[in-house]
C-alpha cells in the first residue's frame, strides 16, 4: 500500500495543475493581505477561498484524476493487491498532496499575517474541506463510467453545496419564520460540510455579531467543547462516509 | 477695598475655631465611632484608627469629618446599613466598608447619603455591600476614587455600585466598580459629572441613566458588563471619550439610547460591542469622531429616531455597520470612514466620489429573519449583497454617506 501511495503522490506532485494551484493559493492569499491595510478584511477575502475554491478544485482535479488513471488503476488490479487497498492509496495520495498544496499555498500566508484562533481554524477547515471534496470526488467518479459525465457530476455537486443548498436553507428560512427553527437549522448545517466549515470560522471571526439573538443559539451549540467536537465529528463522516460508500462500489465495480 | 477684605477674611477665620480633633480606636481616647460622633461638636475631625468596628447603623447628624487611617473596617454584619450621613458637609475618607444587610424592602447601602448637601464620600474600599454608595436627595456631592465590589450572581440579591436619586450637581469621579447590578444608576439626576471612572463586570448596566438631564459622562471604561450601558428619557447628555468595549450577548449594548435628545456623543470608543450603539426615539443626536471597531453592528438606528447627525466617525471591521428597521431615513451620514466602502475618488480631494451604502442588504433580512445570520458570509448572501448594490430594493434609499472618506480619521 505505501508503495502504491507512494507512486500517486509522485504522480500528481509531478502534475503541473497542482503546482499551478499551490502558487495560486501562494500568490492570491499574500496580495490579500498585504493589499489590504486591516487583516480582517484580508481574512475575508481568505474564507472565500477556502469556501468556494477550494471545494472545486479538490472535486474537478480528484475526479478528472482518476478517469486519467483509469489504465494504471486496471494495470494494479491486476496485481495481486486488494481492491481496498488500491482505492485507499488512490484516496491517500489525493487527499494528502490537496492538503499539502492547501497548507503550502493559504497555510503560511495565513501563519505570517494572522497566527490567531481565526486563522488556524480557517487552515484546519481549508485542510478537512479539501479532504471531503476528494472523497466525494472518489464517489462521483466510481459512480459513472463516462469521463464527461462524472466531470459534469463533480461540477453539479459543487454547485449544490457551495450555492443550491444556501438557496434552499434561504428559503426554508423565510417559509419558515414564524416557527422557532433555529435548533433544526443547526441539525440542517450539519447537512452540508461547506456550511459547517463556514459556521465554525464566523464563530471565531465575527463573534461579536454571532453573540446576538440566534447567534447566541449556534454559539451556545458550535462555541462549547462538547458541540465543537460533535462538528468534527461531523466534518470526519463527511469523508467517511462518501468514501467507504466509494470504496464498495469500486470493489464491486466491472472495470 | 481693605474693608471688604477683612469681611471676607472674618468669614474664612470664623470655620476653623472651635474644632477639635478627636481620635477613635483602641487605646485612644474613644474606642467606638459611634460614641465619637456623639461627643462631637460640628467641624469636629474623626480620626478612626486601624480595626474592626461593629457598631450596626453609624448614623452621622453632625457636620464632620470622618477620616480613617489604613483603612478600618465598618462592618454591617449583613444586617444593617453602614454609614448613614443626615448632615450637610460631612467627609468620610479612607475607610473600609463590608458586609451591608441586604433587604427587599429597604434599600440598604454602605454609605447612604440622606437629603443633604455639599458630602465628600472619597477613597473609601466597599465590599460586598448590597448599595454601594447610595445619594438620596443629594446636591453638591462629591463621591471620588472608591473602589466598589461585589460578588453576587443574582440581580435581585445585588444593589447598584453608586445609586443616584433625586439629586443635583454631584460629582462622581474616578471610582471603581465591579459585580455589582448597575454600576453607576442615575434617576431624576441633574447637573451631574460623571467622570474617570471604570465599571467592569456589573450584572446589569455599566451605567444606567434615566430621567436625568444636563449630565455628562467623560474619559470612562465600560467593559463585559452584562447588557452595556444604557441612557434613557433624558435630555441633554454629553457623552465624551468613553470606552464601551465587550459588551456581548442577545440584549447587550455599548450604549442603549431610548428616548434621548438634544445629545452629543463624541470621541468615544466603541470595541466588540454585539451592538456599539442601539437608538430608539432619539432626536437632535450630534455623533462626531467615534470609533466603531469590531462590533457586531456598529449602530442599530430604529427608524423612530430623527435628526441624528453622524459625522467624522470611523467604522472598522464591524460585521454590520449600521442595521435599521424602516425605511424612512430622517438622519444624516455624511463624512465618516467605512471600511467596506469600494468607491473611488478621481479628483483626490479624500472624498469618496460615490456614496456608500452602510446598511448592508443581509444586515436587513438578518433584521427580519434572524437565524438567517448562519448563512452570513456565504457565496450566496455575497451574491445577494452585490445585486443589491447595483439595484437597492430592501435597504433603505436615503440612508447613505454622500461624502464618504477615503482614508481613517486619525482619533
Amino acid at each position: 500500500m505505501k508503495k502504491v501511495i507512494k507512486y500517486v503522490i509522485i504522480d500528481i506532485l509531478r502534475n503541473k495543475i497542482m503546482l499551478g494551484y499551490t502558487l495560486f493559493l501562494f500568490i492570491l492569499s499574500m496580495s490579500i493581505f498585504s493589499l489590504e491595510d486591516n487583516a480582517a478584511k484580508g481574512l475575508l477575502g481568505l474564507l472565500n477561498i477556502i469556501l468556494i475554491i477550494v471545494p472545486l478544485v479538490s472535486l474537478i482535479f480528484s475526479t478528472i484524476y482518476v478517469y486519467n488513471s483509469a489504465e494504471f488503476i486496471e494495470l494494479l488490479v491486476s496485481q495481486p493487491l486488494q481492491r481496498k487497498t488500491i482505492w485507499m492509496s488512490l484516496f491517500t495520495g489525493l487527499a494528502s498532496s490537496m492538503m499539502l498544496a492547501f497548507l503550502a499555498g493559504a497555510g503560511i500566508p495565513v501563519l505570517i499575517y494572522q497566527p490567531d484562533a481565526t486563522g488556524f481554524m480557517m487552515i484546519l477547515i481549508g485542510e478537512l474541506l479539501s479532504v471531503i471534496f476528494v472523497a466525494i470526488a472518489l464517489l462521483a467518479a466510481v459512480k459513472t463510467r463516462d469521463k464527461a459525465k462524472g466531470i459534469g457530476a463533480a461540477i453539479l455537486l459543487w454547485l449544490y453545496f457551495s450555492l443550491l443548498f444556501d438557496g434552499f436553507i434561504l428559503f426554508l428560512l423565510f417559509q419558515f419564520s414564524d416557527y422557532p427553527i433555529e435548533k433544526i437549522m443547526v441539525g440542517v448545517s450539519m447537512l452540508n460540510p461547506i456550511d459547517l466549515g463556514r459556521i465554525l470560522i464566523l464563530l471565531k471571526m465575527d463573534i461579536s455579531a454571532m453573540m446576538g439573538y440566534t447567534g447566541a443559539i449556534f454559539k451556545d451549540f458550535f462555541g462549547t467543547g462538547t458541540g465543537m467536537s460533535l462538528s468534527f465529528l461531523v466534518l470526519i463522516v463527511w469523508i467517511v462516509l462518501p468514501l467507504a460508500l466509494s470504496v464498495r462500489n469500486f470493489k464491486r465495480k466491472d472495470l | 477695598m481693605k474693608r471688604i477684605l477683612f469681611i471676607l477674611l472674618m468669614g474664612v477665620q470664623a470655620v476653623p475655631l472651635g474644632a477639635t480633633t478627636i481620635s477613635v480606636g483602641k487605646g485612644k481616647t474613644v474606642t467606638a465611632i459611634r460614641a465619637a460622633i456623639n461627643k462631637a461638636l460640628d467641624g469636629d475631625t474623626l480620626l478612626v484608627y486601624p480595626g474592626i468596628y461593629r457598631e450596626k447603623n453609624l448614623i452621622v447628624n453632625k457636620r464632620i469629618s470622618l477620616i480613617g487611617i489604613n483603612y478600618p473596617v465598618v462592618d454591617g454584619e449583613n444586617k444593617y446599613e453602614n454609614i448613614s450621613i443626615k448632615s450637610p458637609g460631612v467627609l468620610v475618607q479612607g475607610f473600609k466598608v463590608v458586609n451591608s444587610g441586604v433587604s427587599s424592602i429597604e434599600d440598604f447601602a454602605g454609605i447612604k447619603i440622606y437629603n443633604t448637601r455639599d458630602v465628600i464620600i472619597r477613597n473609601n474600599r466597599l465590599e460586598n455591600t448590597f448599595f454601594g454608595i447610595y445619594s438620596q436627595y443629594g446636591t453638591n456631592c462629591i463621591i471620588e476614587n472608591n473602589e466598589i465590589s461585589a460578588h453576587n450572581l443574582e440581580e435581585q440579591q445585588s444593589g447598584n455600585g453608586i445609586h443616584c436619586w433625586k439629586s443635583d450637581s454631584m460629582r462622581i469621579i474616578g471610582n471603581k466598580i465591579r459585580g455589582h447590578r448597575d454600576g453607576i444608576y442615575f434617576e431624576f439626576v441633574t447637573h451631574s459629572l460623571i467622570w474617570r471612572n471604570d465599571s467592569q463586570k456589573n450584572l446589569r448596566y455599566g451605567l444606567h441613566f434615566m430621567f436625568s438631564n444636563h449630565d455628562s459622562y467623560v474619559t470612562n471604561i465600560f467593559r463585559n458588563n452584562g447588557a452595556g450601558v444604557a441612557v434613557m428619557f433624558s435630555h441633554h447628555v454629553k457623552m465624551f471619550n468613553n470606552h464601551f468595549e465587550e459588551n456581548w450577548g442577545d440584549a447587550s449594548y455599548g450604549i442603549l439610547l431610548k428616548e434621548i435628545s438634544d445629545s452629543h456623543i463624541e470621541n468615544n470608543r466603541f470595541v466588540k460591542n454585539t451592538i456599539g450603539i442601539y437608538m430608539e426615539g432619539v432626536s437632535r443626536l450630534q455623533m462626531k469622531k467615534n470609533s466603531f471597531e469590531r462590533n457586531g453592528w456598529a449602530m442599530k438606528i430604529q427608524a423612530s429616531c430623527m435628526d441624528i447627525t453622524v459625522s467624522s466617525n470611523n467604522f472598522l471591521g464591524n460585521t454590520f455597520d449600521v442595521g435599521t428597521n424602516g425605511s424612512l431615513v430622517l438622519n444624516t451620514f455624511n463624512g465618516n470612514y467605512w471600511d467596506k466602502y469600494e468607491g473611488y475618488d478621481l479628483n483626490r480631494n479624500r472624498i469618496g466620489d460615490i456614496p456608500y451604502r452602510p446598511v448592508s442588504m443581509y444586515s436587513v433580512i438578518v433584521e427580519r429573519n434572524p437565524p438567517a445570520m448562519m448563512l452570513f458570509r456565504s457565496f450566496m448572501t455575497s451574491l445577494l449583497d452585490k445585486t443589491e448594490k447595483v439595484l437597492p430594493s430592501l435597504t433603505p434609499e436615503n440612508l447613505k454617506d454622500i461624502y464618504p472618506l477615503m482614508k481613517p480619521l486619525r482619533l
